[in-house]
């Protein structure tokens, strides 16, 4: 359950940007989101440092003070392919109103259920729905968020652009995925997969993973500039990801509307 | 914190929402609970006694040795401002028994201030609770008796004696030796006792004490002079369990005579000030730290050997490791209950208290002894260390609490 969870029409039209096997695969295991020795494990350890790159990025975008417990407050967020809220909740404590969206039912009550038991239920929302039905709607987001999701779906280049529908002008774009490289199809497929079994086998496609100068370039199609991009590496010493200059296997980055 | 009514049968509860319950308002809990209310947290206190009674002297007779970086925690957290009265610590001077041979360290050889200061428990509880009620997200319960600690799915309730009900994603034990925090979550610990006693007392004296603390290793075990203000210093006489009774129990004029024999003549005249405290003494680490929504710190996790003044000093050590792992938890926007996040703060702490209470623990039994090898041994190492620069230095370094991985407020720097 390597992804932040999926991104589908709700009734599975074969003309939504999703993938059936990987949608049904990830529902199986939604009810163990939120177990940080479950099959989200490496969501889990990723969180800090991706929720850090986003939290300062935000912080300076939006000229707020990096010591606040709320710098995202008075700002909307959205968070594409939520699965059971690992960055939904996070976002919303940061201040932000923040709707998740999934397409995945199990995902979307794992979630529900988690923020009421946090408490969170105020700030915090959830939908099964595609992004191509909120860009229908015309909704818009100060903060979109959309992480480890652009390698599960068949057509990248149409999440991005549903995702610079939902920006807004001065808003923010983040983003972060695996790197297809010698080095990622070792660390996420033999060593997270097969070696760690941190994820069940099968998780990934390694040929749909995204190097970062394909990244950019997709991005910049799609009406982005300002592209920021930094690695997540592993530290095993310390058992923590930490930023880093290395995108050799994960990597994040934010991105603003052209 | 929001307040909400639990519908009852027979009357209305007030729920109490905060982000952080700490159960103990002692010295340790009340640092906790400073350091993240004053980051922005909702903290709740909750303790049995009243905030008034616990500053009275009749209260806690004690006076604690502050080493320097525990200090630069307290002046960060803007409670060091409120301390009333403090002597610092210039030198520490450590003798074995009759012998003559001695270890001595002075400030001015690291040439960067104090080595630690003298508080008064009660100056020290003062100061918390001033600092605590300027701030407006640090919410006292006290006095309160709790009645019960309830686990749900994201939170942690607790029920207190006056019938309202706290509600936090996170719960810290800061309650003590015999912490209900940590029996309640099923933590076990191990320990001993040393068969020891520790006779408190402040006694008043004609000389200047210079600043500088004593600290005796006599064959019943280590007795401590420490320097207060105004002439005055803090005695910790330390004695074994069956002498105990009888030494604690002397009438005034032969408990002082006692005293005088110890001390020795280099204070001029003494005079015993107020009453005598005792307290056992015993070594007790706790196996985890954390459980489900709970983090222990202070006693509750470990208590050691106060032979070289380390116990508060680690709690404040925990109380500063712990505040930052949440305060930058909380700055995610991270959970500050979440499994995970404990993790980090128990990694941080358990070598560092475990290594402490080793060392404490063997220096203890190495110097309670008159068994002339061993004697002989330790003259030749105190001789030896106390020739030796580096190892004298890093000694020193231990005493003022800036060895290991700091956390930033022992640094004196903000989270």
């Amino acid at each position: 359950m390597a992804r932040e969870g999926s991104n589908a029409r709700a009734d599975g039209a074969s003309a939504a940007n999703l993938d059936a096997d990987e949608l049904a695969r990830f529902d199986a295991l939604a009810s163990r989101w939120w177990d940080p020795h479950g099959p989200a494990r490496p969501l889990h350890k990723l969180n800090p440092a991706r929720l850090a790159f986003i939290r300062e990025r935000a912080i300076s975008h939006w000229r707020r003070d990096p010591r606040s417990l709320r710098p995202l407050a008075d700002l909307s967020a959205l968070d594409i392919g939520c699965g059971g809220g690992l960055v939904s909740e996070p976002l919303a404590r940061m201040g932000a109103r923040t709707l998740g969206i999934d397409a995945g039912k199990e995902a979307i009550a794992v979630a529900r259920a988690h923020a009421r038991e946090a408490g969170l239920d105020e700030h915090l929302s959830y939908r099964r729905a595609l992004s191509a039905d909120l860009v229908a709607e015309g909704a818009h987001f100060d903060l979109v968020c959309c992480l480890e999701l652009i390698e599960h779906v068949p057509e990248p280049t149409a999440l991005l652009a549903d995702a610079r529908a939902l920006t807004r002008p001065d808003g923010l774009f983040f983003f972060s995925t695996l790197n297809r490289s010698a080095c990622s199809y070792a660390a996420a497929i033999v060593g997270a997969e097969y070696l760690l079994r941190w994820v069940p086998p099968g998780t990934h496609d390694w040929n749909r993973f995204v190097r970062p100068d394909e990244m950019r370039e997709m991005l910049e199609a799609a009406g982005f500039s300002a592209i920021e991009m930094s690695g997540l590496s592993y530290d095993p010493l310390a058992d923590r990801f930490r930023l880093s200059g290395d995108l050799s296997v994960n990597y994040i980055g934010c991105a603003s509307p052209r | 914190m929001t307040e909400e009514t639990v519908p009852r049968p027979d009357r209305p509860t007030p729920l109490h929402r905060v982000d952080v319950a700490v159960v103990g308002g002692g010295l340790v809990g009340l640092t906790v609970a400073i350091g993240l209310a004053e980051a922005g947290l909702e903290v709740a206190v909750i303790d049995r006694a009243a905030p008034a009674d616990q500053t009275l002297p009749a209260f806690d007779g004690r006076a604690s040795a502050i080493a320097h970086a525990s200090v630069r925690l307290l002046e960060t957290l803007g409670i060091w401002r409120h301390v009333a009265d403090h002597q610092p610590i210039e030198q520490i001077r450590v003798s074995d028994g009759n012998s003559r041979l001695h270890l001595h360290f002075d400030a001015a050889e690291l040439g960067d201030g104090p080595l630690g200061e003298m508080v008064e428990n009660r100056h020290l509880r003062l100061a918390l609770f001033r600092r605590a009620a300027e701030i407006k997200t640090l919410h006292l319960f006290a006095p309160v008796d709790l009645c019960a600690i309830e686990h749900a799915p994201g939170r942690v309730t607790l029920r207190l004696a006056d019938g309202s009900t706290i509600a936090a994603a996170l719960l810290i034990g800061a309650d003590g030796r015999a912490s209900r925090v940590r029996r309640q979550a099923g933590i076990r610990h191990f320990g001993w006792s040393y068969g020891q006693q520790g006779i408190v007392a402040t006694i008043r004296h004609e000389l200047p004490h210079g600043g500088i603390a004593h600290e005796r290793f006599l064959p019943s075990g280590p007795f401590a002079i420490l320097p207060l203000t105004d002439h005055r210093s803090s005695l910790v006489w330390t004695v074994r369990d069956r002498e105990a009774d009888a030494a604690f129990g002397l009438p005034a004029a032969l408990f002082e005579e006692a005293i005088r024999r110890r001390v020795g003549g280099f204070l001029g005249r003494i005079a015993v000030e107020g009453r005598r405290w005792r307290y056992p003494l015993g070594l007790q680490l706790a196996e985890r730290y954390v459980a489900p929504r709970t983090a222990l710190v202070g006693d509750a996790a470990h208590g050691v050997h106060p032979i070289a003044g380390q116990g508060l000093n680690l709690g404040l050590r925990d109380a500063a490791a712990l505040i930052e792992v949440l305060v930058e938890a909380a700055r995610l926007g991270e959970d500050p209950g979440d499994e995970l996040v404990l993790a980090r703060y128990q990694q941080w702490r358990r070598f560092d208290n475990v290594l402490l209470a080793c060392v404490t623990d063997g220096l203890n039994r190495l110097f309670s002894n008159d068994i002339t090898p061993i004697r002989i041994a330790r003259d030749l190492g105190m001789e030896v260390t106390g020739r030796i620069g580096p190892a004298r230095r890093f000694l020193m370094r231990h005493a003022r609490g800036t060895v290991g991985r700091l956390p930033r407020l022992l640094q004196g720097l903000p989270v």
